[in-house]
């Protein structure tokens, strides 16, 4: 009976949520049909009285929205998450860093899902993080030194821990003999030495190639750092510091439809424009609801919207969404207005004060509200 | 890395995080910027490189029709077009 309602009513432009949500409690109320058509009715008008009016400044209201409670934020950047003790950056350094569009985020980390098998068992727990979390060479050795007189590099492995992170001594070997190729490694009593390729360039060299040799990854996905096991329900997870979305996504026991990195930029860049919306929506949720603060996801979602709007993730910031403004003056509004209007004279702009900062400047009524509209007059006599 | 050359086993449309998104056809393009009134350089842009349309096959200047989920209604629909950068 209802089906007919709700099918009229969603060619009106209602959302099917709040059809369904009424037609359910119609019928869980037993409402007869001309009161379920009253329900409707009212459904229509609230929804039609909610709405936002053409011409109302929402950028302003947003803007208001997230001002007054990030006054309330805590500034201190660092916390510790709960019981896994990965460091996060919250409150207003986040939300910062979120709408200025920061390239990298200052803790970056990754919400890594299991597939079934693997994310009820704790037994396939260290396989996996051992397949995920990167070992350098650094973490395997007990010493390292240079021979000055030799110019040479003198390492010695901690064959304890090889032993417990399972890597075996030929591959270490291995790849240390392909990082900077030509790099000549041989053993020497418990120790091995290396020789660096081009003898010439003295000890500025032995010692750079050193870092180099420490740097090496031996196993596991770079740019991972830690990874922590976290019980979510009665599933298994994984938080890792450090992102690699992209190689992580790969790996086969992770569930790769729920995985997520914190880093909007690594977002855009492996599952496209509409995830790093999501993303940045996601993200500014949780800081803000972290904080105990409520802001409307309708002002987040417009935020997220406003940053994307042009197919990559541009901040909030004079090199982000304000360089797209159109007019001049409401760029030099901004930020940096010298620069602004020096660059526009040279190339010669014109500004067509469509939007607002630029009439507020110029003493004119803003294209806003009631000044948006403009009046369609017939002249007297002038009949067709 | 030789990570470009390699097939990716991963399926982007599958990530909670991707809405699907859906290539308009020409006719159903001039009928959604006859209805707001807008030429498509008004729409929000996608770039052409953009991962979630890859297996679309979309062009410059095709408009594409995402399908969200919204948190206050439900699911919206929302356009971009193809564009370059």
């Amino acid at each position: 009976m209802t089906d007919a309602l709700v099918k009229e009513y969603q060619v009106k432009g209602i959302p099917i949520t709040l059809l369904k949500v009424a037609s359910e409690e119609s019928a869980r109320k037993k409402l007869t049909a001309k009161q379920t058509k009253k329900v409707f009715q009212k459904l229509e008008d609230k929804y039609m009285f909610a709405k936002i009016h053409p011409g109302e400044a929402i950028g302003v209201i947003t803007a208001e929205s997230f001002g007054e409670p990030g006054t309330q934020m805590t500034l201190r950047t660092f916390h510790f998450a709960g019981v896994a003790e990965v460091n996060v950056t919250l409150g207003l350094p986040r939300l910062i860093e979120l709408f200025d569009a920061r390239k990298l985020p200052s803790t970056p980390l990754m919400e890594i899902y299991l597939k079934k098998p693997y994310s009820k068992d704790e037994k396939y727990l260290e396989k996996i993080i051992s397949k995920i979390a990167a070992v350098g060479l650094s973490n395997i050795l007990s010493e390292i030194a240079i021979n000055l007189l030799k110019s040479t590099i003198e390492f010695k492995l901690n064959k304890k821990r090889m032993r417990e992170l399972g890597i075996k001594e030929e591959v270490v070997i291995k790849t240390i003999k392909e990082s900077p190729k030509g790099t000549e490694v041989t053993p020497k009593n418990d120790r091995y030495v290396v020789t660096p390729k081009n003898q010439d360039g003295g000890l500025p060299v032995v010692y750079l190639l050193k870092e180099k040799i420490k740097a090496i990854k031996i196993k596991g996905i770079k740019g991972i750092e830690q990874v922590l096991p976290k019980k979510v329900g009665t599933e298994i997870m994984l938080i890792a510091s450090g992102s690699n979305l992209k190689e992580v996504l790969e790996i086969d026991e992770v569930d790769g439809t729920r995985t997520i990195s914190n880093n909007i930029f690594e977002v855009e860049k492996i599952l496209g424009i509409e995830a790093a919306r999501h993303a940045i929506m996601e993200e500014a949720e949780t800081v803000i609801k972290e904080q105990g603060l409520d802001i409307d996801i309708r002002h987040i979602m417009f935020m997220a919207d406003l940053m994307t709007t042009h197919g990559t993730i541009k901040g909030i910031t004079r090199s982000g969404i304000t360089s797209e403004k159109e007019s001049v003056l409401a760029r030099a509004s901004f930020e940096t207005p010298i620069k602004h209007l020096i660059n526009a004279s040279i190339t010669g702009e014109t500004d067509y004060l469509n939007s607002v900062v630029e009439n507020v400047m110029l003493n004119q009524p803003i294209p806003l509200g009631t000044g948006l509209p403009g009046l369609v007059t017939k002249l007297k006599g002038k009949k067709k | 890395m030789s990570a470009k050359e390699e097939k990716s086993k991963f399926d982007v449309t599958t990530h909670k995080f991707v809405p699907k998104h859906i290539k308009l056809s020409e006719e159903d393009k001039l009928k959604l910027l006859e209805k707001y009134n807008i030429t498509d350089n008004q729409l929000p842009k996608i770039i052409k490189s953009d991962p979630a349309i890859q297996h679309l096959a979309a062009n410059v200047g095709d408009v594409i029709k995402i399908i969200r989920k919204s948190p206050t209604i439900g699911e919206t629909e929302y356009f971009r077009l193809v564009a370059n950068v």
